[in-house]
């Protein structure tokens, strides 16, 4: 195949999607029950996608390694989610909507997909509401907002910096009622290492009990993938310890498409790295630019001091801070969206003004917003806003309800309180926007064979903008798959159970048996983790926050190298039939080497900056990213065929509704 | 710092499990798990059995890190799990001792891993609002009072780790239970189905062998999500009304 077919519905954008769900074709309650749908994943997206399809009568098998769908990383998005409700009345509007996440994107996104993701945010937060999802509330009762990046009204949905965690709760408690009703059948502890294809169809997977370590076949008439992105591919990353991509990887390797695989987000307030033992980076949420205010020192001598510690941050005097964000970004200021944020942030570092030992960290300052809060509070209670000990103790007081867990989080692991120093920040991999490549109905390249959330490309672009990754896993999760997927199952109708005795699944089966063997018999000396970190560094070196054409190169053979290396001296403790998270991790790495090549490819090949791709020789004069509108319009897709080799075809962007505009929050 | 580990292994649910000693080399900004991370890997290195725990976020919010950690779920940090207790609470020289989440509900798998989806099960007997996609109204068309929405987020924080039960000296799951039958409770949403739902969660904690509560105290102790046992009491008193109530639910 080489010719891409987005399925984008004609007619005007507003009418798209209330077209097609008027059109695409149904298939009949008494038929729902005959067809069978396997879901890869249980965060938000695939948890909200198999209770809502089981609600519709399909017969549901779900699938997650983690031993409850509670654990998913979706538990751990702390700031909110948007929707276009205008509660406001701030002007805001599905077109809105619409047009900051395209913007955000940097133009590198399909418009009528996130056109319809903008049209069912609202519904979500009814849905999550209805499901005693305990969102923020106003003195009245009613839905509380707060403001997010790269946006100018107030659209986030949240419940204090547990968001994620609440509305992934609501959706496992959705799923834990279709399990009762015996519509789910729910397999914990249980990793997809394969995907089955049947006369080129998705039609099953093979998984591997991690209990037991037996590897099963399961068969359905279709596959949804809701199995998260690729972040882990870095080692260091806000993503938990066991999010990886092999499931979408092994679709990649079955015909899947990758799409802008080098487009990832690296979030610009995480706590920085302490030592070479460190495991992951833990994220201090977006919302906090609210009221933070970012800076470095001025001065160089002031850099020193601080980092030898004779000074510290509130020694150094209002006017030799440098908030550089306020001032390079007047419009926006703190609240510069996350791409933007994380190179600057990068930018007065690389000048040698990081305020750490290793020189890799700035500061979040919450000291004025604290007086600002106090002071309110003081007038609103009839108290004296002059006094400046109750004004702080009022301000702290009104800091802590409002981000209070996201304090104690970082308290815990610096030792530091941040209600009186500021906190130390420093960007890191966070989200990828790239994925799987699918069509308008979330259908991968393989028939059969949807991608849903994270593991999909299609909404974010070059760059996703703040509390949009959980409005994405619930749109497609509870909105849009249910309906997309019928355009594949209205031809299944006729389509017996599929049986796992065919050919295809032995076949599978013993392919997944042989790479795990392979894997176990290296028998070398090093182990998983150590070439995985030694794989994150290269990536991030060469493939980071900033790449460059040669970079990406030498990149490129080191990862090379190291991959060969890996295959004759990785060291995998146990066997295969039991537990054994050291095989587990294993296989992980493995498709993390081929999938770092693949992003590397696709940095080197697109020569503009857009959003999270940065490349070093394209940028304008006062260093912001420079676009390429005539040449790289479009979604780069890649094709594995094997040890390294790929080939890519491309899907044209067409703007009909927006104009490709510079993207500036000066 | 150098500290002596004696740690729990267990090959599997049928074997025989016991202590094992081991020593390791951390410093303080270390978190636990990374901790035993440099364990793993020098055990690797020695081409031994690295020690099997369960983890994943590594920022207290997924309820996947479950061990005790010198006879404390959590180890002795309040308002914390394993995975967010740091190195710089021990000294040079500090003995540690790791087991696993011990109640006959928790079956041990392997190590310091245990079988939780005894949780799962008492929140499919009915721990949901039954609302199928779509059917929802607008959602301010149900004000929440602040106080009451607290409540409910208070309750809902529970990350399911089963710490609470770990702590129990009846390994009684009513914490677990009542935070879910509260955070559902507080919402006028939630009421609809509530005298069901707690006759139905606490039949399922039962049968899974779950114990009674005898107020002791030490779930709320060990929580890591500071969930109140004013829940309990709450639940309770849902339950009563619920099984005496004429109408048939």
């Amino acid at each position: 195949m080489t010719k891409l077919d987005a399925k984008i519905p004609e007619g005007p954008l507003s009418d798209k999607w209330r077209k097609y769900r008027s059109t695409v074709d149904l298939v009949a309650p008494n038929n729902k029950r005959k067809l069978e749908i396997i879901v890869v994943g249980t965060g938000l997206a695939g948890a909200s996608a198999a209770a809502t399809l089981a609600e519709l009568g399909y017969k549901v098998k779900a699938f997650t390694f983690h031993d409850s769908p509670r654990r998913a990383h979706s538990i751990a998005a702390q700031g909110g989610i948007n929707a276009a409700k205008n509660y406001q009345n701030d002007g805001d509007s599905v077109f809105r909507l619409f047009y900051d996440t395209i913007k955000g994107g940097d133009y590198r996104s399909r418009e009528a997909n996130v056109h319809r993701l903008a049209e069912v945010s609202t519904s979500i937060i009814d849905q999550c509401v209805a499901q005693g999802v305990p969102f923020a509330r106003e003195y009245g009762g009613t839905l509380a907002n707060r403001s997010f990046g790269g946006v100018q009204v107030s659209r986030t949905f949240y419940a204090r910096g547990q968001t994620g965690q609440q509305l992934l709760i609501g959706a496992y408690q959705a799923l834990s009622r279709q399990i009762s009703l015996g519509n789910v059948k729910m397999y914990n502890r249980h990793e997809m290492l394969d995907i089955v294809k049947v006369d080129g169809k998705a039609r099953g997977i093979i998984a591997r009990n991690l209990v037991t370590g037996e590897l099963e076949r399961h068969a359905a008439h279709c596959v949804v993938l809701g199995t998260g992105g690729y972040g882990n591919v870095y080692y260091l990353s806000t993503n938990a310890m066991n999010s990886n991509v092999t499931a979408a990887w092994r679709a990649v390797r079955r015909g899947a498409y990758m799409a802008n695989p080098c487009f990832c987000q690296i979030h610009p307030t995480c706590i920085p790295v302490s030592g070479s033992y460190q495991s992951k980076l833990t994220l201090m949420s977006e919302s906090l630019r609210n009221d933070g205010r970012v800076w470095v020192p001025k001065s160089k001598e002031d850099v020193k001091a601080i980092r030898d510690g004779s000074k510290k941050p509130t020694d150094i005097p209002e006017e030799d801070r440098d908030y550089y964000l306020e001032r390079k970004y007047p419009a926006f200021g703190n609240l510069v969206p996350r791409d933007v944020a994380s190179r600057a942030a990068k930018e007065v570092c690389d000048e040698g003004r990081g305020v750490n030992k290793s020189g890799l960290a700035v500061f979040l300052d919450f000291s004025d917003a604290i007086v600002r809060y106090g002071k309110a509070e003081a007038n609103a209670n009839g108290l004296d806003p002059n006094d400046a000990a109750l004004v702080k103790k009022l301000g702290t007081k009104a800091i802590e309800a409002k981000y209070g867990n996201l304090f104690e989080i970082y308290e815990k692991i610096k030792g530091d309180d941040p209600y009186k120093t500021p906190m130390t920040i420093y960007p890191a991999i966070h989200y990828t926007m790239g994925g799987l490549w699918v069509d308008y109905n979330l259908e991968t390249t393989v028939p059969g064979l949807f991608a849903i959330g994270e593991a999909n490309f299609s909404d974010h672009g070059a760059n996703r903008l703040g509390a949009s990754a959980l409005m994405q896993g619930l749109a497609d999760g509870y909105f849009v798959l249910p309906y997309t997927i019928g355009s594949f199952l209205s031809k299944e109708i006729k389509t017996p159970p599929i049986s796992t005795d065919l050919d295809e699944f032995a076949k599978t089966e013993s392919d997944v048996r042989e790479r795990l063997m392979g894997l176990l018999n290296v028998k070398g000396d090093k182990s998983v983790e150590s070439f995985h970190r030694e794989l994150g560094l290269i990536l991030w070196d060469y493939c980071g926050m900033s790449r460059n054409a040669e970079g990406l190169k030498k990149g490129r053979e080191l990862l090379q190298k190291l991959k060969k290396e890996y295959y004759e001296n990785v060291f995998i403790p146990g066997t295969m039939d039991e537990y054994n998270p050291e095989l587990e991790k294993a296989t992980r790495v493995a498709d993390f080497f081929e999938l770092g090549e693949m992003m590397m490819v696709d940095a080197l090949h697109r020569n503009e900056s857009c959003g999270g791709h940065f490349r070093e020789e394209y940028q304008t004069e006062d260093g912001e990213a420079l676009r390429d509108d005539e040449n790289y319009t479009y979604v780069s897709t890649w094709e594995w065929k094997g040890d390294g080799e790929m080939a890519e075809y491309r899907e044209p962007l067409v703007f009909e509704n927006v104009e490709l505009k510079t993207r500036s929050y000066k | 710092m150098k500290l002596k580990l004696k740690i729990w292994r267990q090959k599997n649910q049928n074997s025989r499990g016991g202590f094992s000693n081991y020593t390791v080399e951390a410093s303080p900004e270390m978190s636990f798990l990374e901790m035993l991370d440099v364990l793993n890997q020098q055990l690797i290195e020695n081409k031994e059995e690295p020690v099997a725990f369960e983890h994943d976020c590594r920022e207290g919010i997924c309820g996947t890190c479950s061990m005790v950690i010198n006879g404390q779920p959590h180890g002795p940090m309040g308002l914390t799990t394993t995975c967010q207790l740091h190195m710089r609470h021990y000294k040079d020289g500090d003995t540690i001792v790791i087991e696993p989440f011990r109640a006959n509900s928790f079956p041990v798998i392997k190590d310091l891993v245990v079988d939780r989806a005894s949780f799962d099960r008492i929140i499919e007997a009915g721990g949901f609002i039954s609302v199928n996609t779509g059917q929802a109204p607008d959602g301010n068309t149900i004000p929440i009072e602040q106080d009451e929405a607290k409540k409910s987020f208070d309750a809902a924080a529970c990350i399911g780790c089963g710490a609470c039960v770990a702590a129990c000296p009846n390994s009684s799951a009513m914490l677990f239970t009542a935070a879910k039958v509260a955070h559902l409770g507080h919402l006028p949403q939630g009421q609809v189905e509530q005298s069901k739902r707690v006759k139905r969660m606490i039949a399922q904690m039962d049968k899974e062998g779950f114990g009674n509560c005898s107020n002791t105290y030490a779930c709320e102790a060990e929580c890591p999500k500071g969930i109140s046992v004013a829940n309990i009491a709450k639940m309770n008193r849902a339950y009563f009304s619920a099984v005496v109530s004429t109408d048939e639910k």
